[in-house]
């Protein structure tokens, strides 16, 4: 006979959420398939739009306002200097749209998930897989992205044949930030705050527009914990410095972020659909 | 034979709600079987605790031979098992076929297998027509047939369905009857919750009803009808005071309920009734003579009618 079920024990909350949950890869990768399936019926829709936005960006910048930045930095002009910060942060946008918007309707709108998780599936998987579009969107757009820079010629290293591979890293770290945000979001406005408060102060001070080093000393302090900068710095490295052990290393930190967070949107997802 | 699912003493309580309170089901294997209550009666709550879906409170269930413990794998047992939900739940941004290959693949169906089931269930849905249509361009009818395919391509041995034809048209709500009639006939077992004492009646072999948590009678459909209600039901529609007329019947008829606008009559003999109907001073009243329903045995057991008007 069945063992009898008890009241639920008492947990410890701050366990279950950072600590890493059984999980099968293989079925995480069938929700990527889900979101493949759907992509690939509207592969114009959604892909030509990523190659018209870095180009009017660097032409806006480097026709109008790069003639009043007059100074070099970094040995180049400016929209050199800007380019490969604006692949990152085109990067992180692939992402956290996918995981705010987009997840927030198939979570708390049209309750897709619970359907999902009547399959072999766990919540865990849907986040996981969910999760690995976005990081894939943030690929496409990224890639984009630097085919446009090196196209207009601002690519001074050949190390940018990296640079596909390693800005998603910046769409997976800010990914799983804009995941547990969404599970936790009681009302569809409060994205508006994640991205009012979290991702656009990120975009104007991760070093994109400007190098981290002229900020104060508690800003770049701050700068250092958060992924976009970490980001940017590893494309810069890629793109036009060349400097390989700067980029690794920033890869490295990014890898970190993603091992050691990425247990808690899973987590937060399994809680949310168990309710 | 075997059982699809036993439950001992089945609780699931929401913090001071109890939605099941302690509940036995044994349903045999190859069966249709019925869960009939009122809404709020605790059946989706049951069948979700019956999918896996969530955990119980307290108690024993054993789904297919498996313990539903929540910390123990639950894969294998998903596999065997699928449910259509309640309401619709398909997905939106996917096809007709979309939605179809994609649960294979939850399901971890080799691709060639996927496109092979989804092939075979658009055709078991009557949907080879609308195979890339948008989920918003078919009928309600027809989202719920593909609803009821996108459970079936695992090959389940269990198919759990929640109130699978609310909502739907009459011509509609036959065409996914016939589906699941035809389930049956292969073998499949068919857990239904609805509140359609009708639908209760042509699906199901055996069926509990429930009411606030609790199962207040099992059986199959005639026999619950046989045990607990008399055979013929008169109704007295149109009548200007209630009361009066329920007296006009007092006695004669084996029992009387006044429900909303009508007297309901319950007797053997039916004749009697309409006899003492006419005789009496009662004016411009219509009569209705029935066969008793799963209806009329629910109104008995607790006194309430299962659809509120």
């Amino acid at each position: 006979m069945a063992a009898v079920a008890t009241e639920p024990r008492s947990r410890n909350t701050f366990v279950d959420v950072v600590a890493w949950p059984r999980i099968s890869v293989r079925s995480a990768w069938h929700m990527w398939e889900r979101n493949f399936m759907r992509f690939r019926r509207g592969i114009f829709q959604y892909v030509l739009p990523n190659f018209l936005e870095p180009i009017l960006y660097l032409l806006a910048i480097g026709l109008g306002l790069g003639l009043y930045v007059g100074t070099q930095i970094l040995g180049v002009e400016y929209v050199a200097f800007l380019a490969p910060g604006l692949a990152a942060s085109s990067a992180m946008y692939g992402a956290v749209f996918e995981v705010t918007w987009n997840s927030y309707f198939k979570m708390k709108v049209e309750r897709n998930y619970d359907s999902v998780i009547a399959t072999p599936l766990g919540a865990e998987e849907v986040a996981l897989g969910e999760l690995l579009w976005a990081t894939t969107r943030s690929g496409i757009y990224g890639t984009a992205f630097t085919i446009v820079l090196v196209v207009l010629g601002h690519a001074e290293s050949w190390l940018v044949v990296f640079s596909p591979l390693a800005l998603p890293l910046i769409g997976m770290a800010m990914g799983v930030i804009g995941m547990s945000f969404t599970i936790l979001a009681k009302q569809i406005e409060y994205l508006t705050y994640f991205f009012n408060l979290f991702v656009i102060p990120l975009f104007l001070f991760s070093g994109i527009f400007f190098p981290v080093s002229d900020l104060p000393g508690w800003a770049r302090t701050l700068a250092w914990f958060t992924p976009l900068h970490h980001g940017v710095e590893m494309n810069r490295a890629l793109v036009l410095t060349g400097d390989a052990g700067t980029a690794a290393l920033h890869a490295l930190w990014l890898v970190a972020f993603i091992l050691l967070l990425l247990p808690i949107p899973m987590n937060l997802l399994r809680r949310f659909l168990r309710v | 034979m075997g059982h699809a699912v036993v439950a001992r003493g089945l609780v699931k309580r929401y913090g001071a709600l109890t939605a099941v309170d302690g509940i036995d089901l044994d349903i045999p294997i190859e069966v249709s079987f019925g869960i009939l209550g009122p809404n709020g009666a605790g059946k989706t709550t049951t069948m979700r605790m019956l999918s896996a879906a969530i955990e119980p409170t307290a108690g024993s269930l054993e789904v297919l031979g498996h313990d539903i413990n929540l910390t123990a794998e639950q894969r294998p047992l998903k596999r065997r098992i699928g449910v259509v939900p309640q309401g619709d739940t398909l997905d939106k941004d996917l096809t007709v076929r979309e939605n179809l290959m994609a649960y294979a693949r939850y399901h971890d169906l080799p691709w060639p297998l996927a496109r092979q089931r989804a092939d075979e269930l658009l055709g078991f849905a009557q949907l080879e027509q609308r195979a890339d249509a948008r989920i918003d361009e078919l009928s309600g009818g027809m989202q719920r047939r593909l609803l009821i395919a996108r459970a079936l391509v695992s090959d389940p041995e269990l198919v759990i369905l929640d109130e699978p034809t609310t909502g739907l048209d009459p011509q509609a709500r036959h065409l996914v009857w016939e589906r699941l009639r035809n389930l049956r006939r292969r073998g499949t077992t068919l857990v239904i919750t609805t509140h359609y004492m009708d639908e209760a009646a042509r699906l199901c072999d055996a069926l509990v009803v429930m009411d606030r948590g609790r199962i207040i009678a099992a059986g199959t459909p005639t026999g619950l009808i046989r045990d607990h209600v008399p055979p013929r039901v008169t109704e007295i529609i149109g009548a200007g005071d209630l009361e009066d007329a329920s007296r006009v019947v007092d006695g004669i008829a084996q029992r009387v309920e006044i429900i909303g606008d009508r007297v309901v009559a319950y007797g053997r003999d039916s004749q009697a009734i309409s006899d003492a109907v006419r005789a009496s001073s009662l004016d411009g009243v219509t009569l209705l003579e029935r066969d008793a329903t799963l209806e009329d045995v629910f109104l008995s057991l607790t006194g309430h009618v299962l659809v509120e008007d």
